[in-house]
């Protein structure tokens, strides 16, 4: 039951990269959303990362901001977001969702409660942006309890001082953050990014994924080149807010897929 | 725990920015290093006698402290009760209590190299405080302000713009003072290397809420002297009031008599409408409950789902839907009450201290004069009550005019 560390066993087995696509849970609205949803597994996704609504996404650029406004709009609460986890789960036993968001919601329902709640419904990991190590004893401690990953991100600012107490209760994989800046900003130059995963990698053996700004199939494959995986985030989620068909989402989805996938 | 298990109030926070439950360091990895950078200073400046120099030569002669202890003698008779005290923090240069803070936090950026300021702005005074701070030492200012607060603060937001700072109109959530907070930090996260934020009050994380409480805490440590001085040698006042939106001018009023368990401390916290469940207030410890938003653990507005709401004030100044930390703390230890002002009751109050005292405050004191009003004519003439008078009215008479359907 571990997905995550199944995901990155198969796919070191066959040399590839994994590619994590994200998208807010109840955008545009929830039946489109846990259709797309649905549909990302068969576009080349390997980890899902699912975005929890909150009211102020402080790291988050206009683009996520917007899609949680959305989702808000239409009622979506974190219940009804571990409700679409559990519809997933009906189909798909194998593609890890991580639950990605702010901690308010989550202390706001109680965290015991919550963890039950979310490893019954099939999540497998947690990605809270707000949570630094130093909080540790909040969620992280007893998430890794409940058997759901916490999976950290590490920024450019984390220096080489700072990089252990990062590292040392995170799991499932580390998340670098390439740019010091909001979701779906600057570009990150794979020049830039390379040393610093080396710098990651050199810490410890966990899988480095990079996000932040990686917008087309070149810079997926361009960033996949030099780290485990690649994130695109913002661009599905503009690309969702368009409002064409859902398959179109979807082959673009699957267009990012072959980009990191031949990285 | 209960106030009387508490051996001091002083001691707070612990190392880990916590006042009891609250405060805490909830921010991104981005910002972290900087936080614990700026925390270390502000260790260093804490205990460094040229940093408290430099401070108090400031104080005195660029913003004209201390600010007078004022006997309001009319509205003492008028209410005909305990003998009212006025702290004059809107006789300071830019008129608010807000730049006792503002020149802490810069001399800091200074020290740590920083070149580009940020701040949040609600009614427009910590704005021009950091501008007018970033004027005198020739630092780059950036001012995030909502966009409804842009329209109803104009003035405000023209003095900034003279004073050379950018103020950049916020239009995401309700366009308010946490948008506006939401905003600044996504700056600081994309700049973190060259700038510094200057929060405007006592919440954030650690060590923002322990940092801008020392910095206003002049306030209420010139109240002691100069009551001292006034009534006689070691009286301390009954009763200490203050206006809470963040809660910096209370907390620099309250701090210095924390420890002093005969002087009954009050927060008046903005009720809008009134705190109902329409919500339409921004009272977070009255109708708000525990949540983390902003860096720190605090009361907070918010629905079942742990979703903030937007605060509604009369007050540009009061709407936010938090508290400072240490606010919640004093709270649940119940060493301080807080109370509710509505926006009719805290006009009364404005009114009220025009016409007997020539003194036009700013909305934000006149929710603390309303509470003033309620409780002073049933205490007796010996009983001492020091409110905070934190901001002078100026930046409001268009706001009151059009509540009280004046044109003008």
């Amino acid at each position: 039951m571990a997905r995550i560390a199944d995901t990155f066993a198969r796919l070191r087995s066959k040399g590839r990269k994994a590619f994590v696509s994200y998208i807010m849970a109840g955008d545009p609205d929830r039946e489109r959303s846990l259709e797309v949803l649905r549909g990302l597994p068969g576009a080349g996704v390997d980890i899902i990362e699912l975005g929890l609504p909150f009211t102020d996404p402080m790291a988050d650029g206009p683009t996520i901001q917007a899609a949680g406004q959305r989702a808000l709009g239409g009622g979506m609460t974190l219940e009804a977001t571990l409700g679409m986890v559990r519809a997933f789960r009906e189909e798909n036993d194998e593609t890890p969702i991580v639950l990605m968001g702010y901690y308010n919601p989550i202390y706001s329902r109680g965290v015991e409660r919550f963890l039950a709640e979310a490893k019954e419904a099939g999540v497998d990991g947690l990605i809270v942006v707000d949570l630094p190590p130093e909080e540790d004893d909040e969620l992280c401690i007893p998430a890794l309890k409940a058997g759901i990953d916490f999976i950290r991100l590490a920024t450019p600012t984390t220096d080489d001082a700072r990089l252990p107490r990062v590292l040392e209760n995170t799991s499932g994989f580390v998340y670098y953050v390439s740019i010091t800046g909001i979701t779906g900003s600057a570009v990150p130059k794979p020049s830039d990014v390379a040393p610093e995963v080396a710098r990651i990698k050199a810490a410890t053996d966990l899988p480095v994924i990079v996000g932040f700004g990686i917008r087309d199939p070149e810079s997926a494959r361009g960033i996949s080149e030099i780290a485990d995986g690649a994130v695109v985030g913002s661009a599905i989620v503009s690309k969702l807010a368009e409002g064409g068909p859902i398959e179109e989402l979807l082959a673009y989805v699957r267009s990012l897929a072959d980009g990191v996938h031949s990285g | 725990m209960p106030d009387d298990l508490i051996n001091s109030f002083l001691n707070a926070p612990d190392e880990k920015g916590r006042f009891g439950d609250f405060g805490g360091r909830f921010v991104s990895e981005t910002l972290m290093p900087l936080i614990l950078s700026l925390e270390a200073e502000y260790d260093r400046a804490k205990t460094d006698e040229s940093f408290w120099a430099e401070m108090d030569h400031l104080w005195k002669h660029y913003v004209g402290r201390p600010s007078p202890l004022y006997r309001a003698d009319r509205l003492t008779e008028h209410l005909g009760g305990a003998r009212i005290y006025l702290k004059r923090d809107e006789l300071n240069h830019t008129g608010a209590h807000k730049i006792n803070n503002v020149l802490g936090q810069i001399l800091l950026a200074r020290r740590m190299g920083k070149e580009r300021i940020i701040a949040e702005t609600g009614a427009g005074q910590h704005g021009v405080a950091t501008a007018t701070v970033c004027a005198k030492f020739g630092l780059k200012c950036v001012v995030y302000m909502g966009a409804h607060d842009v329209e109803r603060q104009k003035p405000n937001v023209f003095r900034m713009r003279l004073l050379g700072a950018e103020v950049v109109p916020v239009t995401s959530g309700r366009g308010t003072l946490k948008d506006a907070m939401n905003d600044a930090l996504r700056d600081w996260v994309t700049n973190v290397r060259d700038t510094f934020y200057c929060i405007g009050t006592v919440a954030g994380p650690h060590p923002y809420p322990a940092m801008v409480r020392d910095f206003q805490s002049v306030i209420g440590k010139e109240v002691r002297w100069q009551l001292a001085e006034q009534e006689g040698e070691g009286r301390l006042p009954d009763t200490v009031i203050a206006a809470i939106g963040g809660g910096s001018n209370a907390m620099g009023l309250f701090h210095p008599f924390l420890d002093d368990r005969s002087v009954r401390i009050i927060g008046v916290e903005a009720g809008g409408k009134g705190v109902d469940d329409k919500m339409e207030h921004c009272a977070s410890l009255t109708g708000g409950r525990p949540g983390v938003l902003h860096g720190n653990r605090t009361y907070l507005l918010q629905d079942d789902d742990g979703q903030i709401l937007e605060g509604f004030s009369i007050s540009a100044g009061l709407d936010y839907p938090g508290i400072g930390p240490e606010h919640a703390w004093l709270h649940d230890t119940k060493r301080a009450e807080y109370v509710s002002i509505t926006d009719r009751e805290a006009l009364d109050a404005f009114k009220l201290s025009c016409a007997l005292e020539g003194i036009i405050p700013a909305l934000e004191p006149s929710h603390a004069l309303a509470h003033v009003m309620k409780i002073a004519p049933d205490l007796p003439s010996d009983h001492i009550i020091v409110m905070n008078m934190c901001g002078r009215g100026d930046k409001d008479i268009f706001a009151v005019a059009e509540h009280l359907g004046v044109d003008l």
